[in-house]
C-alpha cells in the first residue's frame, strides 16, 4: 500500500518536473515552471518521508532546517554572482551523491554484503566517482569565479598535465573495477576510500587549467555530471524518480555544453584538456595601427544621431555592474526614437544566459535582447555598435586568423556596423590574450574607463544637452 | 533436493536484476524526453534553466532521507544527514533564485 503511494508520488513528481522544464520555453509561462518544480519536489519528499522504514526524524528535520538557513541567503546573491552560486550548487549536488554512495557501500559491507551485486557496485562506484569529482571540480570553479585568493584565476598548466589527469582517472576507474569484482574482500574498504580520494583529486586537477572564458562550458559540463551522479544514485537506491530527474538535469547540462562548445568552435575534449590560456601572438596589427579615442561628448552625439544602436555586452559589463546605467542609456536613446537592440553572444559572461539575466535585472525588456544569429544579418544597417566590456566575441580575427585560439568561433559582426564605439577598462588585450583589430578599424572609436562610469557620463551628456 | 533449494534461492534474485534493466530503460527514455524538452527552452532563460534543473536534480534528497532516517549505524546516518543538508540547500536556493530571476523578465 505505502509502496503504491510512493510509486504514484514518483510518477506525479516526474510529470511535474517535465512540465516544469516544458514551461521554460517562453518567459511568459516560465514562472509556472517553478510552481511545478516545487510541487513535484514536495510530493516526492513527503511520500519518501512517510515510508515506514523512516524511523528517525530528528536529524531529517535538523538537516532540512539547516538547508533553509544556508539556502535562503544563497538565493539572494547579486546576479553578477549567479555563476559562482550555480557552481556551488553543482558542488552540493555532487557531494550529496558521493556521500550517499559511500554510505550505501559501507552499509552493504557491514550489514548485508549480498546486496553488493556487480550491477549495484558498478552504480555505486560511478556515483562516487562522478559525485566527488563534481564536488571538488565545482568548488574550484566557484572559487575561480568568486576570485578567491588562493585559487589561481589564470589557467595553470604544466608539461604532461593531460597524462597526469587522465592517469588519475584511469587509476580510479581501475580500482573501481577491482571493488566491483571483489566488493567484500578485507582490503575493499581501503580501495573504496582510495577511489573517493582520487575522485576528489581529479576534480581539482580538471579545473586548474581552465580559464574564465571557458567557464560557461565548464559549468554546463559540471551541470551534466551533477545530473548523472543523481542518476547513478537512482540506480544504487533502485529509485526511478531519481533516475528521471537526474536524466533531465544531465541532458540539460549536455545540451548547454554542446551549445557553448559550438559557440566557441571547440570540442568537449578541447575545453577540458586543452587549456585556453596558450597565448599566441598572431599578426601584430596593433603595432601598425593605433586606436582613436573618442570623447564622451562625441560619443553621445554619435548615439543620438543614430537610428539603430546595437549594444554588445560582455563580462566587462558584469564586472563593472554597469547594467543599470545601461538601462538609463537605453531609456535616453529610446526616448529620442533611437531603436536599441542588445546582441547576445552565447558565451558572453561566465555562464549560459548570463547577459540576459543581468539585462533583465536592469528592467530592459527581453524583446530587446537578440541572439547572435538573428542580429548578424542586421549589422550592416546598424549605425552604432556599442561594445561594452566584450572582446573576443567581437574579434574579427576569429574569421580568418588560423593560428589564433579563437579561430572559427562565431562572432557578432560588430565590425560591419557603420560606426563602432568600444568601452574598455584598459588597453590590455582580452582574456584570450589576443589583439583585437576591431579596435583599430577606421570606423571604431574607443572610450577607455570603467564601463559604469563611462556609460554614466554618456547618460548625463544625453540628459543635459541635445534635442528633446 | 539441493537443486530445488538453489532454484528457490535463485528466483528471488531474478526480479532485482530485471529491475536494473528497466531502470536503464527509464534512464534512456528520460534522457530523450530531457533532450526534447530542453531543446525548446528559450535561449533567454539558460541561466534560470540551470538553477531550475539544479533544484530538480536535488531530488537526491529522497535518497538522503532514506539513509538518514533508516535504522542504520550512526556513521552512515551522519553521511546521510550531510547529504540531506546539501540537497536541501540546493532545493531551497535553486527554486528561490530561479523564481527571482524569472520575475525580472518583462516584455515591456
Amino acid at each position: 500500500m505505502t509502496s503504491a503511494v510512493a510509486q504514484v508520488a514518483a510518477i506525479l513528481a516526474t510529470a511535474l518536473f517535465i512540465f516544469s522544464l516544458y514551461w521554460m520555453n517562453d518567459p511568459k509561462t516560465a514562472r509556472h515552471a517553478v510552481v511545478a518544480g516545487v510541487s513535484g519536489m514536495l510530493v516526492a519528499v513527503l511520500a519518501t518521508w512517510f515510508q515506514p522504514e523512516i524511523v528517525h526524524h530528528g536529524w531529517i528535520v535538523l538537516a532540512i532546517v539547516a538547508g533553509f538557513i544556508v539556502g535562503v541567503p544563497l538565493s539572494l546573491v547579486p546576479l553578477t554572482a549567479v555563476p559562482q552560486r550555480t557552481a556551488l550548487s553543482h558542488a552540493f549536488g555532487g557531494l550529496a551523491a558521493g556521500l550517499v554512495g559511500t554510505a550505501e557501500y559501507f552499509l552493504g559491507l557491514g550489514e548485508n554484503p549480498a546486496q553488493l551485486t556487480a550491477f549495484r557496485m558498478s552504480a555505486i562506484v560511478a556515483e562516487v566517482i562522478l559525485g566527488f569529482l563534481t564536488f571538488t571540480g565545482s568548488l574550484m570553479a566557484a572559487g575561480k569565479l568568486q576570485e578567491v585568493k588562493w585559487i589561481p584565476q589564470r589557467p595553470v598548466t604544466y608539461p604532461g598535465q593531460n597524462v597526469v589527469n587522465i592517469g588519475v582517472l584511469v587509476i580510479a576507474v581501475a580500482l573501481g573495477v577491482l571493488v566491483v569484482v571483489h566488493p567484500t574482500a578485507a582490503w575493499s574498504g581501503q580501495v573504496f576510500s582510495a577511489i573517493v580520494g582520487l575522485a576528489v583529486l581529479f576534480g581539482v586537477l580538471l579545473i586548474i587549467p581552465i580559464g574564465g572564458a571557458d567557464m560557461p562550458t565548464v559549468i554546463s559540463i559540471l551541470n551534466s555530471y551533477a545530473g548523472l551522479s543523481a542518476v547513478a544514485m537512482g540506480f544504487v537506491l533502485n529509485n526511478k524518480l531519481l533516475v528521471t530527474a537526474g536524466a533531465l538535469d544531465g541532458s540539460s547540462g549536455l545540451i548547454l555544453s554542446l551549445i557553448m562548445c559550438r559557440a566557441m568552435n571547440r570540442s568537449f575534449t578541447n575545453v577540458l584538456f586543452g587549456a585556453f590560456g596558450t597565448v599566441q601572438k598572431t599578426a601584430a596589427i596593433g603595432e601598425q595601427k593605433a586606436w582613436k579615442q573618442e570623447t564622451v561628448e562625441g560619443a553621445a552625439q554619435l548615439l543620438e544621431q543614430a537610428s539603430l544602436v546595437v549594444v554588445i555586452p560582455g563580462y566587462g559589463m558584469a564586472v563593472a555592474q554597469a547594467q543599470h546605467k545601461v538601462r538609463e542609456l537605453y531609456d535616453q536613446l529610446t526616448k529620442r526614437g533611437v531603436t536599441v537592440r542588445f546582441a547576445i553572444h552565447p558565451v558572453a559572461g561566465r555562464m549560459p544566459g548570463h547577459m540576459n539575466v543581468l539585462l533583465a535585472e536592469a528592467d530592459i525588456p527581453y524583446t530587446a535582447l537578440v541572439e547572435m544569429e538573428e542580429i548578424n544579418p542586421e549589422m550592416p544597417q546598424c549605425d552604432v555598435a556599442l561594445v561594452i566590456g566584450a572582446n573576443d566575441v567581437v574579434n574579427p580575427a576569429a574569421r580568418y586568423a588560423k593560428g589564433s585560439p579563437i579561430y572559427g568561433m562565431p562572432i557578432i559582426d560588430a565590425d560591419k556596423a557603420k560606426a563602432v564605439l568600444a568601452i574598455k577598462r584598459s588597453k590590455n588585450p582580452g582574456f584570450a590574450g589576443i589583439d583585437n583589430e576591431l579596435y583599430v578599424q577606421d570606423n571604431t572609436w574607443m572610450l577607455f574607463g570603467d564601463a559604469k562610469a563611462v556609460i554614466g557620463e554618456l547618460v548625463k551628456q544625453l540628459g543635459s544637452g541635445g534635442l528633446h | 533436493m539441493i537443486d530445488g533449494l538453489i532454484a528457490a534461492q535463485a528466483t528471488p534474485a531474478e526480479p532485482a536484476t530485471a529491475d536494473y534493466w528497466s531502470m536503464l530503460f527509464v534512464f534512456v527514455l528520460a534522457t530523450f524526453i530531457g533532450l526534447g524538452v530542453i531543446r525548446r527552452v528559450s535561449r533567454l532563460l539558460y541561466t534560470p534553466l540551470m538553477s531550475l534543473t539544479n533544484a530538480i536534480s536535488a531530488i537526491a534528497v529522497v535518497g538522503s532521507i532514506a539513509v538518514t532516517g533508516g535504522e542504520y549505524p550512526k556513521t552512515i546516518r551522519v553521511l546521510g544527514a550531510i547529504a540531506l543538508f546539501a540537497s536541501m540547500t540546493n532545493i531551497v536556493s535553486g527554486f528561490l533564485i530561479t523564481d527571482r530571476m524569472l520575475k525580472m523578465f518583462k516584455k515591456q
